[in-house]
C-alpha cells in the first residue's frame, strides 16, 4: 500500500491496470519538475547569455567558463551538489525545488547557447535600420529583434525541453516521489520490478512522441519571419 | 542659411589597421543634391554609415544641422552617449542596399513604427501619413502586404516611404538598386527622381547608376581609397573629368554597362 | 580519513568512470554504425527494426533503463552483474542518439556521389565503405564529440546501480566526512577535466579524420 492505493498481483495484467493511478500521480510531479524546471532554465540561460554580451571583458568571460563547467559536469552530480551543500549554508529547500534548480541549471548551459544562435541569426541589416528610424533600444529589441528571434529560438528550446523531461527521474535519487520513486517502491513492496519499471519505460517514450509532435505543430503555425506584438 | 548643413573636417576613420578615411573632409548645403560614386571599398559607403551613426570613427569632428557628433567634452576617440546619438539620428534617413525591411510586419506596419514610437504620434495620423506615402510610391494596394510577397522594387520602394515618414532633413541612398534584379532598377530611381524634386530635402547617394547620378545629383564626388579625388557639376566630371583615375573608372565602368 | 586517502578514492572512482565511459562510448559507436547503417541503406524491415530501436530508446530516461536491466531484467531470468548492466544500458542509449547523427551524415552525402557511384556499377558494400562512409564520417565528428562528452556526463548514473565510479565515491566520502561542498566540488572539477579531455581528443581524431578524408580524395583522383 502506498497513500491508501493497494494494488493487485492477481495476474501482471491486473497488477499494472492497479498501480496505474500510483504511477500518474508520480507522472504529475514529473512534469510539473519539468516545466519547473525549464521555465529555470529559460530565465537562467537568457541571463547566461545577457552576461556574456557586456563590454565588461571578465564578466563575459567568466560566465563564459561557468556556462562552460556547468555544461561539462553531469546533472547528478550537479544535483547532489545542490542537495547536500545548500544546507550546509542554511538553505533548506524541498526536494522538488532543489531537483527544479539542478534540472534548470543543466539546461540553462543549453539555453544560453540558443539564445545566443537565435540572436545572433538575425541579420544586421535590422538593428541598422532599426537604428537608422531612430528607435530606442528597448523598442530595437521589443519590435523587431526578438520578435524575429523566437521563431528560430522555439524549436530548439523544444527538443531541449523534451531532453529535460527525460532527465526528471533523476530527482528520485534526491527523495522526489516521481514516477521513477514510485515504480522502484511499488518494486521493494511486491518484488516484483518488471512491471512497474516497463509501465514507466512505455509512458515515457508515449511523453516525448506527444511533446515532439506539438512541437512540431507549434513551428508550423508560427510564422517564420516573426511575430509583430499587437 | 549659415554655413553649410553637413560637415565633415578631418574625419578619421579606422577598422582595426586598415584606414578608411584620413583626414577627410567633405561639406553639404542644405538641399543639395550630391552622389557618390568610385570603386567598392573606396570609403563611400562609410561616409554614409559614419553620417547614420552605424559606425564609430576616430577622429575630427563632424557636424549635422548645427549638432556635433562629438560629446560636448568628449576627448579622444568617438564616444558618444545613446541620447546624443538619438538627437542625431532625428535628422537623417538611410534606404540601405538589401531594403532592410521587418519581415514580421506589414508594409504599412513598417512605416508607421518609427513615428508611432520615436515621434510619438498617434496611430491615426501615422498611418495617414504613411498612406499618403505609400500612395506616393505606388503601392497604396500593398499597404498589408507583407515585405515576402513583395518584389525587391517594392520592397524598397516601402523602405524609402519608411525612410521618408520619419521627415529627415537629410536622406541617405547607400546603393538603394544594387541588390535589384535589372527590370526592377527603374520603378525605384523614379521614386528617387521624385524625391529629388523635394526642395528642402538633402539626398546623398551612393550609386553604380552612372546615368542616374549624372540626370538628378547638384554636385558628383568621385571616391578612391578614402579621399575624393574629384568632384563638381555632373555634366563637368562626366563629360570631362580632369583626374587620370576618375577618366579610368568611368571608362571601366561605360565599357561594363555596355557589355552587359 | 585524510583528504590524500580522499583524493585517492576519487581517483579510482574516476578510473572506474573512464573505463565505463571509454567502453560505453565504442560499444556505442559499433551500435551507431550499425543501426545508422540498417537505417539508411537496410532494407525495409531492417529500416524498420533500427528504427523502433533508435525512438525507443532515445524515448526513454537513461535512469530508467538502467534500472529496467538492473532490477526488472533478472526477474525474466537475465542477471547481469553491475558493470555489465551500466555498460549495457550506457551502449544502447548513446547508440542510438549516434544512430540518428550516422543516419543524418549519410543522407547529407550529396545524391550526385551515389548516382556517380551507381553509374561506376560500384557495388553497394563498395558505395558505402570506400563513397559514402569516408566522406560522412568528417560531417559527424563534431556531434560525435558532443555526445562523447554526453555519455561521460551520462555515467554518473551507473553509481546508483553500485558502480563505483567517481560519483558513487564522492557520495560515501561525503556520507563519511559530510564536508559536502569540498567533495562536490572535487567531483564536479573532475569530471569538467574529464570532459576537456575528451573534448581535445575528439577535436584531434576530427582532424585527422578531416586530413584522411583529404588524402583519400588526392590518392583517388
Amino acid at each position: 500500500m502506498i497513500y491508501g492505493y493497494a494494488w493487485d498481483t492477481s495476474s501482471p495484467l491486473a497488477y499494472a491496470v492497479s498501480i496505474l493511478p500510483i504511477l500518474a500521480i508520480g507522472l504529475v510531479v514529473t512534469l510539473k519538475a519539468a516545466v519547473s524546471g525549464f521555465v529555470v532554465a529559460l530565465v537562467l540561460g537568457l541571463i547566461w547569455y545577457l552576461l556574456r554580451r557586456t563590454r565588461i571583458r571578465a564578466v563575459a568571460w567568466s560566465t563564459a567558463l561557468l556556462v562552460e563547467f556547468i555544461r561539462d559536469t553531469p546533472l547528478l552530480v550537479q544535483l547532489f551538489f545542490l542537495y547536500y551543500v545548500l544546507p550546509d549554508y542554511g538553505v533548506v529547500l524541498p526536494a522538488l525545488v532543489t531537483g527544479v534548480l539542478a534540472l534548470g541549471l543543466q539546461y540553462s548551459a543549453y539555453t544560453a547557447e540558443v539564445y545566443r544562435g537565435g540572436f545572433g541569426a538575425v541579420p544586421r541589416g535590422q538593428w541598422e535600420a532599426a537604428i537608422a528610424l531612430n528607435l530606442s533600444r528597448y523598442r530595437i529589441y521589443r519590435d523587431i529583434v526578438i520578435p524575429q528571434a523566437v521563431p528560430r529560438i522555439m524549436p530548439a528550446m523544444g527538443n531541449y525541453a523534451v531532453s529535460m523531461l527525460k532527465e526528471t527521474p533523476v530527482l528520485s535519487v534526491v527523495t522526489v516521489l516521481d514516477m521513477l520513486n514510485l515504480a522502484n517502491m511499488i518494486g521493494d513492496r511486491t518484488f516484483e520490478y518488471l512491471i512497474p519499471l516497463s509501465l514507466v519505460g512505455v509512458i515515457f517514450p508515449i511523453m516525448t512522441t506527444l511533446c515532439s509532435v506539438g512541437i512540431h505543430l507549434l513551428e508550423r503555425i508560427l510564422p517564420r519571419d516573426g511575430i509583430a506584438l499587437r | 542659411m549659415t554655413g553649410p548643413l553637413i560637415e565633415f573636417r578631418d574625419v578619421g576613420k579606422r577598422f582595426d589597421r586598415l584606414t578608411v578615411l584620413d583626414r577627410f573632409c567633405f561639406t553639404v548645403q542644405q538641399g543639395e543634391k550630391v552622389s557618390l560614386i568610385g570603386p567598392s571599398g573606396s570609403g563611400k559607403s562609410t561616409v554614409l554609415r559614419i553620417l547614420m551613426t552605424l559606425e564609430p570613427f576616430q577622429e575630427g569632428t563632424l557636424t549635422l544641422g548645427g549638432i556635433s557628433y562629438h560629446q560636448p567634452h568628449g576627448r579622444g576617440p568617438f564616444k558618444a552617449s545613446e541620447r546624443h546619438l538619438r538627437e542625431v539620428r532625428r535628422n537623417v534617413g538611410m534606404v540601405f542596399q538589401s531594403f532592410n525591411l521587418f519581415p514580421h510586419m506589414t508594409a504599412l506596419r513598417n512605416i508607421v513604427e518609427a513615428p508611432m514610437a520615436v515621434l510619438g504620434l498617434g496611430r491615426e495620423e501615422a498611418e495617414s501619413r504613411a498612406l499618403e506615402l505609400l500612395r506616393l510610391v505606388g503601392l497604396l494596394d500593398k499597404k498589408d502586404h507583407f515585405p515576402a510577397q513583395l518584389s525587391g522594387g517594392q520592397q524598397q520602394r516601402v523602405a524609402i516611404a519608411r525612410a521618408m515618414a520619419m521627415r529627415p532633413r537629410v536622406l541617405l541612398f547607400d546603393e538603394p538598386t544594387s541588390a535589384l534584379d535589372p527590370e526592377l532598377v527603374g520603378e525605384v530611381l523614379g521614386v528617387i527622381r521624385m524625391l529629388a524634386h523635394e526642395h528642402d530635402l538633402t539626398m546623398l547617394l551612393v550609386t553604380h547608376e552612372m546615368r542616374f547620378a549624372r540626370e538628378i545629383s547638384d554636385r558628383v564626388c568621385f571616391f578612391d581609397s578614402g579621399q575624393i579625388v574629384e568632384q563638381g557639376s555632373p555634366d563637368r566630371i562626366f563629360a570631362e573629368p580632369a583626374h587620370p583615375r576618375t577618366r579610368a573608372f568611368l571608362k571601366s565602368v561605360l565599357a561594363e554597362s555596355r557589355t552587359a | 580519513m585524510s583528504l590524500a586517502q580522499e583524493i585517492l578514492a576519487m581517483a579510482k572512482g574516476a578510473e572506474m568512470t573512464a573505463i565505463v565511459a571509454i567502453g560505453s562510448t565504442l560499444i556505442g559507436a559499433v551500435l551507431a554504425f550499425a543501426f545508422g547503417i540498417a537505417r539508411v541503406e537496410g532494407g525495409r524491415l531492417l529500416s524498420w527494426l533500427a528504427l523502433i530501436y533508435i525512438e525507443f530508446m532515445r524515448g526513454t530516461p537513461l535512469l530508467v533503463k538502467l534500472f529496467w536491466l538492473y532490477y526488472a531484467l533478472p526477474l525474466v531470468g537475465v542477471s547481469l552483474d553491475p558493470f555489465t548492466t551500466g555498460i549495457v544500458g550506457l551502449s544502447l542509449n548513446i547508440g542510438a542518439y549516434g544512430a540518428e547523427v550516422v543516419r543524418g551524415g549519410l543522407q547529407s552525402v550529396a545524391t550526385a556521389q551515389r548516382e556517380a557511384a551507381r553509374a561506376l556499377n560500384f557495388p553497394r558494400r563498395h558505395t558505402l565503405l570506400h563513397i559514402l562512409l569516408p566522406q560522412a564520417v568528417v560531417e559527424m565528428m563534431p556531434a560525435f564529440g558532443n555526445l562523447a562528452i554526453q555519455n561521460l556526463k551520462d555515467t554518473a548514473l551507473v553509481s546508483l546501480i553500485s558502480i563505483a565510479d567517481l560519483t558513487f565515491r564522492a557520495q560515501q566520502i561525503r556520507n563519511l566526512t559530510l564536508a559536502g561542498a569540498r567533495v562536490y566540488s572535487m567531483t564536479l572539477v573532475g569530471y569538467f577535466v574529464m570532459s576537456l579531455l575528451v573534448a581535445a581528443l575528439m577535436r584531434f581524431l576530427e582532424i585527422r579524420a578531416r586530413r584522411g578524408a583529404a588524402f583519400a580524395h588526392s590518392a583517388h583522383g
